[in-house]
């Protein structure tokens, strides 16, 4: 096995267009998963069965179910029925979808974590129940999530590349599209695998940040 | 078992009205098997100052949760200002709630916001004011409590007794007819707990609101209370005013429970 210098540099164009999907996959599917999981997470605080059942069932099915049979169902079967979407699209959705299941029990926690007393507070000041929730209890149940919120971050980054099952082409698709045609495999996968450790490291520190400035 | 406050020699300023401000009437409240509360009736006329002692368990916090629509009997009526507390509906219930303010043992401020904001939250959107004069009712508060520099300090980096003089200003700020106090000075280091009752005793004598409070204070009692209800398995054993309770007690469930907790 010989490493060479030159594969490195014809794997960067392909690199850095992989580099880039990953980033929007990892930014989108964030985004659909905090704000997902914040919604799953008040339905389970609607005080009716109605409510409540329905999304115990779907969420559990999704935490249950593994990423890349969610992601065949959803670019295989749902076009069946009249859904088709591009498959970047699919991607960000199952992978938001996905990890939404999981933030939901983290907001879950941090809605608990609030003491009695704030309720009981807003209460005797006579609060509806809507602005209890957006000034007093959200505020402090969003702020001790951040940690382990940024941990799933994390962990949806290194699942990224189950994208490329359905044709998204985020890093490994790069790379393994440029082994295909050049039969170097050594270089593009120790490209991809020290970008992944730096994007981690990069992410963490940006957590990092957010969580000293929220928790303050 | 009635009991019904009795005249003072406290000039209260309001004629003495037909209706009590508050009225608890075969008020019962269990927790599973336990009784806690058991077919209760008591009355409290507006501008009084009625304590309520007694041992722990015997049900003087959960009268004010109940007043404070935290926690609901089981049977009984409860009404205040005029206005059905229980059993109402929540739209009355929550007109009626405009009536009653309390301050809580563990103060309960709001750590994500500053206190001020603390002091206007409350009265901008649930009372309506505009921010600027809930701003200025908020200043006047703290200027009241000895706080006026801690405005834009956020609750968690004051002193407890800071805080509860906070949580009383906040009480404060909604104008309740009704003070609820419970035991709002069992959290505090001893050197803090002072400064507190004086407050209070301020604002006792110094307005005309009615006041609940539960105390194992008993000194603060005597000073402020118009009538003293000394409660012991969820029933009132005796009521009467300071003077007769802590001085010459007529049961002897009283006299023993004051003899436990000098």
């Amino acid at each position: 096995m010989n490493w060479d210098w030159s594969a490195v540099g014809d794997f960067l164009p392909y690199f850095w267009k992989g580099l880039l999907v990953t980033l929007q996959v990892l930014a989108l599917g964030s985004l659909i998963s905090f704000s997902l999981g914040l919604v799953w997470a008040l339905l389970c605080r609607v005080p009716t069965r109605w409510v409540q059942w329905p999304v115990g069932v779907v969420t559990e099915f999704v935490r249950n179910t593994p990423l890349l049979v969610q992601l065949f169902f959803l670019f295989y079967v749902l076009p069946e029925w009249g859904l088709a979407f591009s498959a970047p699209a699919t991607g960000v959705v199952a992978i938001g979808l996905h990890y939404s299941t999981y933030t939901m029990q983290v907001y879950r926690a941090g809605i608990e974590a609030v003491p009695a007393g704030q309720w009981e507070a807003a209460t005797a000041l006579n609060l509806p129940r809507g602005r209890t929730w957006r000034a007093v209890i959200l505020p402090q149940a969003l702020r001790r999530v951040v940690p382990a919120l940024g941990n799933y971050v994390l962990s949806m980054l290194k699942d990224t590349p189950l994208l490329m099952a359905i044709t998204v082409l985020e890093m490994l698709g790069q790379a393994r599209l440029f082994s295909q045609e050049r039969f170097q495999f050594t270089e593009p996968l120790t490209v991809i695998g020290v970008a992944f450790v730096v994007v981690s490291y990069l992410a963490s520190l940006l957590l990092r940040t957010l969580e000293r400035r929220l928790v303050r | 078992m009635s009991v019904e406050t009795q005249t003072s020699n406290r000039p209260t300023g309001t004629a003495p009205a037909a209706e009590p401000l508050v009225r608890l009437e075969q008020v019962t409240k269990r927790f599973g098997e336990h009784t806690v509360l058991d077919r209760l009736d008591f009355a409290v006329e507006a501008g009084r100052h009625v304590t309520l002692i007694g041992p722990s368990g015997s049900g003087k916090t959960t009268i004010l949760r109940m007043l404070m629509t935290l926690t609901r009997p089981d049977e009984g009526t409860i009404t205040v200002a005029g206005q059905r507390l229980f059993p109402a509906p929540e739209k009355q219930v929550r007109e009626a709630r405009k009536n009653i303010g309390m301050v809580f043992q563990q103060f309960n401020l709001f750590p994500n916001m500053t206190v001020l904001r603390n002091l206007t939250e409350a009265p901008v959107t649930v009372l309506g004011l505009s921010r600027d004069e809930a701003e200025e009712r908020a200043r006047e508060l703290l200027e009241l409590v000895g706080l006026s520099d801690k405005c834009d300090v956020r609750p968690p980096r004051l002193s407890g007794g800071q805080q509860q003089r906070v949580a009383i200003a906040r009480a404060l700020a909604m104008r309740p007819k009704v003070l609820l106090l419970d035991e709002v000075t069992s959290a505090l280091d001893p050197e803090l707990v002072a400064g507190v009752l004086d407050l209070l005793r301020d604002i006792a004598r110094s307005t005309d609101i009615t006041m609940l409070c539960v105390t194992h204070e008993m000194n603060f009692a005597r000073d402020i209370s118009d009538q003293v209800l000394m409660f012991d398995a969820g029933r009132i054993v005796e009521a009467g005013p300071p003077e007769q309770i802590f001085g010459d007690p007529e049961q002897a469930r009283t006299r023993e429970f004051l003899s436990a907790v000098r």
